[in-house]
């Protein structure tokens, strides 16, 4: 890997960037490896790279059917946070913040973090009981998180409307100044560089089909469209695909997947200074380094692969979007597309070991999994090497739905994921 | 935005006129106490969410509010059928639901 530097650059100014050499290597597979991924999206080449990097397993294979980052890793609105209500999120997602902030120097790739703050607005007297609990919540677990008047609201971020006639209006809000946004297909192609680098095969185009067992049960590798692969460790981080994977391997998981829609508009000029969440009238905002709003609408209502979602949807966002923002009234949008996101029963995620020797799960991540690319690809490379999980994502079992001890951030509310 | 056809209005009406209701053919369990954990999550939280044929429950809420099934293709979003709540799954040609 050649590593980039202003000296690289200036090198490459010099001779007219010839010498740029390919960012990741696109091999052959091979027969068998140590460990498989299954998914090349964010958490799973970040899997391969801690893979690589913490516990010396470099001879891994990341498969993905499709290209790389071409999942929900492409299609998110790159929105970055941790204040969560329960203490096991809390853990997982605000170890992920604690990595995003080193991650672009630790990629030796600029990932783009900004942590330009994320605000999630209150409506009504049930929206700022609920913040102001969440805050002390996350006081408590050391994650930064401050109640905002609507006029201290309006300051960190002009362009919010806080007239009381507002169908909604702002009754306050709650700041997260360290959450943020950071560049989705950077974060991808970042983790791709850094594990092939290590030795990780990188393998798209190449679909699984299915998933090989022994006469003992444990996994003994994949059947792809490539042909056989074998490994004894496969870890499956598939989100919206993790029940057809999962089936494949005779496990039943507690995940429906739904279409998830976003948008963009015509780039403009810098004029959105944070990340605006509104759970109530459901609309979240910021803008990219690029100019254009990213604007995240919600899930449809039934289960789909499809990767598109009815209109209404979008049209719902915006109702809320121009209510709160008169200034983006007459912005024009540019293109609008939808990913599928796995959900479980309480909207926390599944990172576990599973009952069949040798197969690893990281699903369930819903609409709010790329925050969590970081700790959840560390934690998960954990699991796999160690063949128990680290602390951190002990918690986030299969088996809690049967036992009972759910994470509940559904029942949280007032959290869009 | 779909469009769905409502098997007691016996017409085809907006998907906001309805409101889904989850995963059909579910029997919810008549002595819920005397059910193993196991059991349990099974009706409770595991759910089939194919690729392909679902069988699942709309109400028709903005219409006649009664509940009815459907089976759609999670890959084209098509509906294949719609059918009264209580009627057994219907046979689809060529589908091998």
């Amino acid at each position: 890997m050649r590593r980039y530097s202003v000296f690289a650059i200036a090198r490459e100014a010099m001779r007219g960037h010839r010498g740029w050499p390919e960012q990741w290597a696109s091999p052959e597979p091979k027969k068998r490896y140590d460990v498989i991924i299954v998914g090349a999206g964010g958490h799973g080449l970040g899997t391969a790279y801690y893979l690589a990097k913490e516990h010396g397993i470099t001879n891994v294979a990341v498969l993905e059917k499709g290209w790389l980052g071409g999942g929900n890793t492409g299609r998110n609105t790159t929105i970055i946070r941790s204040n969560y209500l329960y203490d096991e999120s809390a853990g997982i997602y605000d170890h992920a913040v604690r990595l995003w902030d080193g991650l672009s120097q630790d990629l030796n790739y600029n990932v783009m973090y900004s942590p330009r703050g994320v605000m999630m607005l209150a409506h009504n007297v049930h929206d700022v009981q609920v913040f102001k609990r969440h805050i002390h919540a996350n006081r408590l677990n050391g994650v930064d998180n401050e109640w905002l008047t609507p006029e201290e609201a309006k300051a960190y971020c002009p362009p919010l409307n806080i007239s009381r006639n507002a169908r909604y209006p702002v009754m306050g809000a709650a700041l997260q100044r360290r959450g943020g946004t950071a560049r989705h297909d950077a974060v991808a192609w970042g983790y791709a560089r850094a594990a092939s680098a290590r030795g990780v095969d990188i393998i798209q185009n190449c679909e699984v089909t299915g998933i090989n067992r022994g006469p003992d049960g444990a996994v003994t590798g994949v059947e792809t469209t490539r042909g056989t692969i074998g490994a004894a460790k496969v870890g499956v981080v598939a989100a919206g695909h993790s029940s057809v994977l999962m089936q494949m391997a005779g496990v039943q998981v507690p995940l429906e997947s739904y279409p998830l829609q976003a948008l963009v508009s015509e780039p403009v000029k810098p004029v959105f200074p944070c990340v605006v969440m509104s759970n109530t009238v459901h609309a979240y905002i910021s803008q990219s380094d690029k100019g254009e709003l990213v604007i995240g609408a919600g899930t449809d209502q039934y289960t789909s692969y499809s990767q598109t979602g009815g209109l209404h949807i979008i049209q719902h966002t915006l109702d809320a979007i121009v209510e709160m923002f008169p200034m983006f009234t007459r912005m024009k949008m540019l293109r609008s597309w939808g990913g599928i996101v796995d959900v479980t029963p309480d909207r926390s995620p599944i990172l576990a070991k599973t009952p069949v020797k040798g197969l690893y799960v990281n699903c369930g991540w819903g609409t709010g999994g790329f925050k969590a690319t970081p700790s959840s690809a560390h934690v998960f490379a954990h699991t796999i090497a160690r063949d128990e999980p680290h602390r951190i994502n002990a918690p986030f079992t299969l088996e809690r739905f049967r036992g009972g001890r759910l994470i509940d951030e559904a029942a949280a509310a007032a959290v869009a994921h | 935005m779909l469009l769905i056809h409502c098997p007691y209005c016996q017409e085809e009406r907006p998907e906001l006129e309805f409101r889904h209701a989850g995963e059909a053919h579910i029997a919810r369990p008549t002595d819920m106490a005397a059910l193993s954990d196991a059991d349990f999550e099974r009706f409770f939280f595991i759910r089939s969410n194919p690729k392909g044929i679902v069988f699942e429950r709309w109400r028709h809420i903005h219409g006649c509010a009664r509940f009815f099934n459907a089976a759609r293709d999670t890959v084209s979003d098509r509906f294949l059928a719609t059918y009264r709540a209580g009627d057994p799954k219907p046979a689809l040609d060529g589908e091998g639901a």
